[in-house]
C-alpha cells in the first residue's frame, strides 16, 4: 500500500509528529509500527527519534521513502547497512543494467519476505509454443492449486493428424499458487514433469509424479493460449492487450540458478529429531547434485509472505515535483517484460 | 542431468541379472473363480473344471494340473472326454467347439488346443438350428453327435471338425416312425440328452425337451423304440446292461424305462416322485449304479420341494433304506460318479461322488458307512471365509512342519480315509526345494496354514481366534444336527460361509516365528493375540491387557466398532496355537502393522491412533506412542466417516468389488437370478461410463501436509539390534513407519535372559525422522555392515544364518510409498534415494527383501528388494544402491485387490489372489520354481487294440 504525500524539508518537526501523521495517513491510529528510510547509500535505516528523523529528511534527495512495518511483524534484522545493496545486486544480475539507469530506485520490501514462487525456464531449449513453468511450494502455506484431467490432444504425426490422449489442467484453484503465477492456465496440455514426458502416462500416474515432485514442481506445458508464448531472438512478443518489447537476453547470468538449486537442495532434506531434541535438517552423507536441467531464467518473481497489505506499507514520501512509483515491481524493474503477460505480478 | 543419461551398461552385471531374475506365471492354487463346467474321463482318471472366463482346467493326482484358457473368455458350458483318448472338447456359449489335447512336449505333458469349430447351419436357417445344446463324442472317437435346438442331430468327425451331412439325424427322420396321435412337430423341439447305448455303440439314445425319447440304430439309419414320456425331460442315464435306461424330468420326478427287441414302444417299469407329493423342483441329473447286493445306488440333483426347500442345492443319494440329500452352501454346477470303468466288471460299484458346487469341490466317499467326505488335496476354498490378509514363512524346520501337520489331523478326524479318487497322470516335478507355509487371515476370525511347498496348496491347519471373545453366535447352535424322522434328510457339507458372524473377529495381520512357535495375529478390533504352538489340549486363562494408544489425549469421540468382549475365566483350547496373552487397542481401530521379536519376547503393533510395545514374557505393556496429529478427525472417528476422503474411483472400484461380491454370494436362485445380477451389473457399469464421461475425473495436485487425514496411520513396525545413539554400542530397538511419513526409533532395553522376569523391559525414544515428502512409509529395513540385512530372530541363534556384521556402520533403508532412501547409523545421514514416484508415476505397495541365487552357480546369491507398484508392476531393486535391476507387469492396475494381496517370499516368488478364491504364484527367481510338471500317459487298454495303435502312432509322430 503506497501513501504518497509532501513535507516541508526546512521544518521537519519531531519524530512524535511526524509519526502521527503516518498513523493518521495510513488511518492506522491505534497500531505500534516501526518506521525506516533508505538513505543514499541504499541501506535501510530506522527513524525512531528527532535526530535520525532530521538525517533521513535532510539526506531525502529528493524522493525520502519510508518503509513501515506492523511493530509485531517487525523484521529486526532487516535493518543495517547493505540490505538494500544485497538485493539490488541480487536483481543486477538478473536484469540488464541499462534498465536500471531508466528508473530511480523503487521501493521494496525485506529481501527475507521474498521467495520465488515460480518462473518460466529452459525457454533456450523449448519449442516456442511450450512453456516449462517451475512452482516453488516450500514456505508458503499456500495451496498448489490445480486439477488435471484426461483429454485428448492433436497431434502431427508421420500418418497425418492424430488424435491421441493427453493430460490437461481443468482448474485453477482461486488464490493458489498456480493461478497466482498467471503462467498456468486452464486447458493447457500438461507434457512433462519434471523432465518426464507424461504421454502413455494415466492421470493417476501424472497425478502421483506431480504429488511426488510437488515441493519443487516443474511442469512443462503446451498454453492453451498460444498468444502468451515467448518468442526467441526477436523484439517482439505476441502479447495480450498492450505489446510491448521483450528483448531477452540471450545469456542470462546463472547467479539465479545456483540461488536456486541451492535452495531446493536445502529443502528436499528430511528433518530428524534426536533424543527428543531440536529438529534439524538431515545432512548428506555423499553430497550428489541432481540438478533437473540448465536454469536459463527469463523471469523471477518474488512474492512477500505478508499478503495483507497492513502489516508493511511503503510510504513514498515525495517533494510535490517528485516522481511517483506506482507498483511493487521493485522485484523486475523490466517492467516492458512484466507487462509482456498482464497477469504475471499477483499479490 | 543424470536422470536424463541411459544407466550404464555394465555387460557382466546385465549377464548376471540373466542368471537371478526371471519372471513366471507358474501355477493358480485355490479353487477356480466362478466354475461353469465339469468333466471327467474314467480312462484317464482325470477332472476338467471350466469357468466363466474361458478356462479349462485339468486335474488329476496331486500336482497334475494343466490349464488351458480359451481365447474367447467365453463361459464353458459343457465338457466331454473323447473315450479313451488323452483329447476333450469343450462348447463355450457362444456355441463354438474346441478341441483340446494333452500331448508330451520335452518330457512332460501339455495341453494344447487343436482346433475350433462352429456348427453352421444352412444360409437363412435361424440360430437356434445350430445351437448346440447336447454333446456326444462317440465310443469310435472318430465323430461327435451335436444335439442342437431345432432338434436335429449333426454328425461331425474328429479331430477335423467336418461335418458329415449324410448323416445327420434329422427331427423328420426321427418322427416318421413315431405314432401320430402321441407326437406333433413340436415334440422334437430341442435335444436334451444324448446317450450312447453301454454295450451296442450302434445305438444312441435320443431325448427331446418335451419328454420324447427314441432309440436311433445309426446303422440302418431308423427308429427302433419310442418311449413316450408325458413330462418334460431334464435327462437320461443308461444302466450299466444297457436293458433299462433312467429319464428325470422338470417336476422332480425320474422313471425308469426297459429296453428289449419285444416291444417297440414299451412303457415306463416305474414313475417316482422321491421328494412328493408337493411340487417339487427339476431333477436335473441322474445316475443309477448297480452294486453286487443288488441294491443300486440312485443318485440325483435337485427334486426339493418347491415350497420349503426350493432354495436347497442338493444332491441325493440312495441306497436301498440309506438316504441323504447333501445339501451344498453354493449352487451345484455338476456332478459325476466314479465308478468301476473296466468294461468287464458285471457291476458299476460306485466309490465317490465328486460335486463342483460353484464355490468349492466336495467329493464323497460312498464306500464307507456314513458316506463321509474326502478331503482334497487341490482346489482348497481359499475364500470359504473372505481372506483378509496372508503371510508367508520361508523353510520351516521339519520339527514345526510336523507339529502344525499333526495338529491339523486332529482336527480332520471326520474325513473319510479313502485315498484321493482322480489319481491320473503322474507328477514328474521335483521335490520342493524346501517346506513352505502360507498362512491367510479370515474374516471369520480363522487362520489358515497352507503347505505351499509345491504346486498343491494343501490346507494343513485350521486356527480360530473366536473362542476368546464372547461373540452373539452361539456355538451349540448347530444347523446340521437333524434328527432321524427329519425330511428331507438333509445333510450339509461342504466348508464355504461367507458369512461371518462379527467382522470385528477379521484378522488383519500375522507374524510367525519359525524357529520358536510363537505366533502373532491381530485384527480389526485392535485386538493382539500372542499364541505358542502346544501338542496338548489345554484350558486356561488367557492373560489380557489394554492398550490405550490416545493416551492423555482428550476430547475424542471413537466413533467406530466397540472392542470385542473376551471370555471370563479358563478357555478350552484344542492342540495347535493356543492363545496366552490378549492386547486390546483402545479405541479399537483395525491394527495396521505388527512385529514381533520372539528372542526378546516383545510384540509391537500399532494402528491409525499409534503404536504399543507389550513384553509377553512379563506380559507388560512397555510403552504406548500416539502418532495422531491433533487435527486429524477421521482417524478419531472410526472407520465409518471415512468414506468421505476416498477418491472417487477408488469409491468406484469399491463399489465394484462389493457388487462382484453379492452378485457372487446372493446367486441362490438360480439360473434366472444370476442373469438378472449380471444384467444389473452391466447396467451399473454403463451408468458410470456415461457419469464419467459428463463430469470428466479431474485429480487434485496438492501437495502433502501435516494436517491431511491418517497420517498417524501406523504402517510398519520392525525390531532391530543395531547402533542406534552410538557407533560403539548396538542396542535392541524399535522402529515404527507411520502414512505422514515419520520414522520413529526407540532404543529398549531388554533384560538379560537370567534377569528377564525380575527388570521390566524399558524404551526410550532416541530418533524421529520426518521425510519431508510425508509420503507413507512402506517398509523399514537395517542394513549391517556388509550391507545385509539383519536376519531374523532366532535366525543366528539357530545357525541358519551368519551372525550380522557389527563391525561396519550399519543403514537405515526406509521405503516410502514414493521414495527408497538410504541413511547411515546412528548420526542419520542420508547417503542414497531413489525417486520412484516422481520418475515413473507409480508408487510402491509392497516391498520386501528377497535372496535372488543364480541358476549358472551355487555359490552366488545377492540380496535385492521386491517392490510391487499401485500399477501392478513388480520391480527387483539392488541393495544398498537402490538400481532398478528390472521389472515385470504382473496384476492389471485396476485389480486393486489383486495389488493388495500380493505377499513375497524370502526367496523372490510370489502370491496374489486373482479372484476371491485363487491364488496366482508367480517366481521371480531363475533358482526357485514351483511349477506343475506332469505326464499324462495313455493307459494300457487290453480289451482294444485300435486305442493302444494310435496311441503308438502319435508318439510316433511326434518324435
Amino acid at each position: 500500500e503506497f501513501r504518497r504525500f509532501s513535507l516541508e524539508r526546512s521544518k521537519p518537526g519531531k519524530f512524535e509528529d511526524f509519526y502521527g501523521l503516518l498513523q493518521h495517513v495510513h488511518k492506522i491510529p491505534n497500531v505500534d509500527v516501526l518506521v525506516g528510510y533508505t538513505d543514499i547509500h541504499g541501506d535501510l535505516l530506522p527513524i525512531n527519534n528527532d535526530d535520525n528523523y532530521h538525517k533521513a529528511v535532510s539526506t531525502a534527495n529528493p524522493l525520502l521513502r519510508i518503509f513501515i512495518q506492523r511493530k509485531e511483524d517487525a523484521d529486526y534484522s532487516a535493518f543495517g547497512t547493505d540490505t538494500m545493496t544485497r538485493k539490488k545486486n541480487v536483481l543486477s544480475n538478473v536484469l540488464r543494467p541499462d534498465n536500471h539507469k531508466k528508473k530511480p530506485h523503487i521501493v521494496i520490501s525485506m529481501p527475507q519476505d521474498f521467495r520465488p514462487v515460480s518462473s518460466i525456464i529452459d525457454v533456450d531449449i523449448l519449442p516456442e509454443t511450450h512453456r516449462r513453468v517451475r512452482l516453488y511450494k516450500y514456505g508458503t502455506d499456500k495451496p498448489l492449486g490445480f486439477y488435471i484431467r484426461d483429454g485428448s490432444s492433436v497431434r502431427v504425426t508421420p500418418h497425418g493428424l492424430e488424435k491421441v490422449p493427453g493430460i490437461f489442467i481443468s482448474r485453477l484453484v482461486p488464490g493458489g499458487l498456480a493461478q497466482s503465477t498467471g503462467l498456468l492456465a486452464v486447458n493447457d496440455e500438461v507434457l512433462e514433469v519434471n523432465g518426464i514426458e507424461v504421454s502413455g502416462k494415466s492421470l493417476d500416474q501424472v497425478t502421483d509424479m506431480m504429488i511426488a515432485n510437488s515441493r519443487n514442481l516443474i511442469i512443462t506445458v503446451r498454453p492453451a493460449n498460444q498468444r502468451n508464448n515467448v518468442v526467441r531472438n526477436s523484439r517482439t512478443s505476441g502479447s495480450s492487450g498492450q505489446s510491448t518489447e521483450s528483448s531477452l537476453p540471450s545469456s542470462t547470468p546463472n547467479i539465479v540458478t545456483n540461488f536456486m538449486q541451492g535452495e531446493e537442495e536445502s529443502d528436499e532434506e528430511d528433518i530428524i529429531i534426536e533424543d527428543s531434541g531440536e529438529p534439524q535438517q538431515i545432512p548428506k552423507a555423499t553430497p550428489t547434485s541432481e540438478s533437473l536441467e540448465s536454469l536459463t531464467q527469463i523471469e523471477l518473481l518474488h512474492e512477500p509472505t505478508q499478503n495483507g497489505f497492513l502489516p508493511s506499507s511503503d510510504v513514498n514520501l515525495t517533494h510535490p515535483a517528485g516522481s511517483i512509483s506506482m507498483e511493487y515491481e521493485v522485484q523486475d524493474p523490466d517492467h516492458k517484460s512484466l507487462e509482456e503477460d498482464g497477469t504475471v505480478i499477483t499479490l | 542431468m543424470r536422470r536424463f543419461l541411459r544407466p550404464g551398461h555394465d555387460p557382466v552385471r546385465e549377464r548376471l541379472k540373466r542368471d537371478l531374475f526371471q519372471f513366471n506365471k507358474t501355477v493358480e492354487h485355490g479353487f477356480p473363480h466362478q466354475p461353469s463346467a465339469l468333466g471327467y474321463s474314467p480312462f484317464l482318471r482325470l477332472m476338467a473344471i471350466g469357468t466363466r472366463s474361458g478356462a479349462i482346467k485339468l486335474y488329476g493326482a496331486p500336482g497334475v494340473e494343466f490349464m488351458g484358457l480359451h481365447e474367447e473368455n467365453n463361459t464353458v458350458v459343457q465338457i466331454h472326454f473323447i473315450p479313451d483318448q488323452c483329447q476333450l472338447v469343450t462348447l463355450l456359449d457362444d456355441n463354438s467347439l474346441h478341441l483340446w489335447s494333452l500331448k508330451q512336449h520335452s518330457g512332460a505333458s501339455e495341453l494344447r488346443e487343436e482346433h475350433r469349430f462352429t456348427l453352421k447351419g444352412p444360409p437363412g436357417s435361424p440360430p437356434s438350428a445350430t445351437q448346440i445344446t447336447a454333446v456326444l463324442p462317440h465310443s469310435s472317437r472318430e465323430v461327435l453327435y451335436l444335439g442342437t435346438e431345432s432338434g436335429n442331430i449333426f454328425v461331425v468327425e474328429l479331430p477335423s471338425f467336418r461335418v458329415l451331412e449324410d448323416r445327420s439325424i434329422t427331427s423328420e427322420a426321427v418322427l416318421q416312425r413315431v405314432p401320430e396321435d402321441s407326437c406333433n412337430r413340436r415334440s422334437c423341439e430341442l435335444v436334451e440328452a444324448l446317450r450312447e447305448h453301454p454295450k451296442n455303440p450302434d445305438q444312441i439314445l435320443i431325448g427331446y425337451s418335451r419328454g420324447l425319447i427314441v432309440l436311433w440304430d445309426l446303422q440302418s439309419n431308423k427308429v427302433t423304440h419310442h418311449f413316450l414320456g408325458s413330462q418334460q425331460l431334464e435327462n437320461l442315464y443308461w444302466q450299466r446292461d444297457g436293458s433299462k435306461f433312467v429319464s428325470c424330468h422338470y417336476d422332480g420326478s425320474y422313471t425308469q424305462w426297459p429296453v428289449s427287441s419285444d416291444n417297440r414302444q414299451p412303457e415306463p417299469l416305474e414313475n417316482i416322485v422321491p421328494y412328493g407329493p408337493f411340487p417339487c423342483k427339476a431333477i436335473s441329473k441322474i445316475y443309477w449304479q448297480t452294486t453286487k447286493n443288488g441294491l443300486p445306488y440312485i443318485i440325483f440333483q435337485g427334486g426339493m420341494p418347491r415350497a420349503s426347500y426350493g432354495d436347497r442345492h442338493s444332491i441325493s443319494v440312495v441306497h436301498g433304506s440309506q438316504q441323504t440329500a447333501f445339501d451344498f452352501t453354493s449352487r451345484v454346477i455338476d456332478f459325476f460318479i466314479i465308478f468301476s470303468s473296466e468294461p468287464a466288471a458285471e457291476f458299476d460299484d460306485p466309490s465317490a461322488m465328486v460335486v463342483l458346487a460353484e464355490e468349492e469341490l466336495v467329493v464323497i466317499d460312498l464306500k464307507t458307512a456314513g458316506w463321509p467326505v474326502v478331503h482334497p488335496p487341490y482346489l482348497a476354498s481359499l475364500h470359504c471365509s473372505a481372506i483378509t490378509c496372508s503371510h508367508h514363512v520361508s523353510n520351516i524346520p521339519l520339527k514345526l512342519w510336523e507339529r502344525i501337520i499333526s495338529a491339523g489331523s486332529k482336527q480332520n478326524v471326520h474325513y473319510s480315509n479313502m485315498p484321493w479318487p482322480i489319481d491320473g497322470g503322474t507328477n514328474i516335478a521335483p521335490d520342493p526345494p524346501q517346506r513352505d507355509l502360507l498362512l491367510t487371515g479370515h474374516e471369520d476370525g480363522t487362520v489358515r496354514f497352507w503347505d505351499a511347498s509345491g504346486v498343491c496348496l494343501r490346507l494343513l491347519y485350521k486356527l480360530s481366534t473366536v473362542r476368546v471373545f464372547l461373540t452373539d453366535a452361539d456355538p451349540n447352535d448347530n444347523m446340521n444336527t437333524l434328527g432321524e424322522d427329519e425330511w428331507p434328510p438333509l445333510r450339509k457339507v461342504g466348508t464355504f460361509d461367507p458369512y461371518s458372524d462379527d467382522p470385528r473377529l477379521g484378522i488383519q495381520k500375522i507374524y510367525l516365528c519359525k524357529y520358536s512357535g510363537y505366533l502373532a495375529v491381530a485384527g480389526t478390533a485392535g485386538q493382539v493375540l500372542v499364541m505358542e504352538l502346544n501338542d496338548e489340549d489345554v484350558e486356561h486363562v488367557v492373560d489380557h491387557a489394554e492398550a490405550d494408544l490416545l493416551q492423555d489425549q482428550e476430547g475424542y469421540r471413537w466413533k467406530g466398532h466397540e472392542k470385542l468382549k473376551t471370555r471370563d475365566g479358563p478357555v478350552r483350547f484344542e492342540a495347535g496355537f493356543q492363545p496366552f496373552v490378549l492386547v486390546q487397542c483402545q479405541p479399537p481401530a483395525v491394527v495396521t502393522s505388527l512385529a514381533l521379536h520372539s528372542e526378546w519376547k516383545l510384540v509391537a503393533f500399532g494402528t491409525s491412533h499409534g503404536f504399543g510395545l507389550f513384553d509377553h514374557q512379563q506380559k507388560r505393556l512397555v510403552f504406548v506412542k500416539c502418532t495422531l496429529h491433533p487435527s486429524d478427525q477421521l482417524a478419531l472417528e472410526g472407520p465409518l466417516s471415512r468414506v468421505k476422503s476416498l477418491k472417487k474411483s477408488l469409491r468406484q472400484s469399491f463399489r465394484r468389488i462389493r457388487r462382484s461380491r453379492v452378485s457372487s454370494r446372493k446367486r441362490r436362485g438360480g439360473v434366472g437370478n444370476a442373469t438378472e445380477v449380471r444384467e444389473a451389473n452391466a447396467k451399473f457399469d454403463q451408468d458410470t461410463l456415461q457419469e464419467m464421461e459428463l463430469a470428466p475425473v479431474q485429480r487434485k495436485i496438492e501437495a502433502r501436509s501435516a494436517e491431511d487425514s491418517f497420517t498417524g496411520f501406523v504402517r510398519t513396525l520392525y525390531f532391530a539390534d543395531t547402533f542406534l545413539r552410538d557407533s560403539s554400542r548396538h542396542c535392541p530397538s524399535l522402529w515404527a513407519g507411520t502414512n505422514g511419513g515419520t520414522v520413529y526409533a526407540f532404543s529398549l532395553h531388554v533384560p538379560p535372559a537370567e534377569r528377564r522376569m525380575d527388570e521390566p523391559v524399558r524404551a526410550d525414544q532416541a530418533k524421529e525422522i520426518q521425510l519431508m515428502h510425508r509420503a507413507p512409509v512402506v517398509s523399514i529395513l537395517v542394513l549391517d555392515g556388509r550391507s545385509t540385512p539383519l536376519p531374523e530372530p532366532l535366525e543366528v541363534a539357530h545357525d541358519l544364518s551368519k551372525s550380522p556384521d557389527m563391525q561396519g556402520s550399519h543403514q537405515l533403508l526406509v521405503v516410502s510409498e514414493e521414495q527408497f532412501k538410504v541413511f547411515t547409523l546412528p548420526k542419520v545421514s542420508s547417503k542414497m534415494k531413489l525417486k520412484l514416484t516422481a520418475l515413473e508415476g507409480c508408487r510402491v505397495r509392497k516391498a520386501t527383501v528377497a535372496n535372488f541365487g543364480s541358476c549358472k552357480t551355487d555359490d552366488y546369491s545377492e540380496n535385492d528388494l521386491a517392490v510391487l507398484t499401485n500399477l501392478g508392476d513388480i520391480q527387483i531393486i539392488s541393495l544398498p544402491f537402490l538400481k532398478l535391476q528390472t521389472r515385470y507387469p504382473c496384476i492389471r492396475k485396476e485389480d486393486v485387490s489383486g495389488i493388495a494381496s500380493c505377499v513375497f517370499t524370502k526367496y523372490g516368488q510370489g502370491f496374489y489372489l486373482i479372484s476371491p478364491s485363487e491364488f496366482e504364484r508367480f517366481s521371480l527367481s531363475t533358482k526357485w520354481l514351483v511349477e506343475p510338471r506332469c505326464i499324462v500317459d495313455m493307459p494300457e487298454v487290453t480289451s482294444n487294440n485300435h486305442v493302444h495303435k494310435s496311441g503308438m502312432e502319435n508318439a510316433a509322430r511326434k518324435s
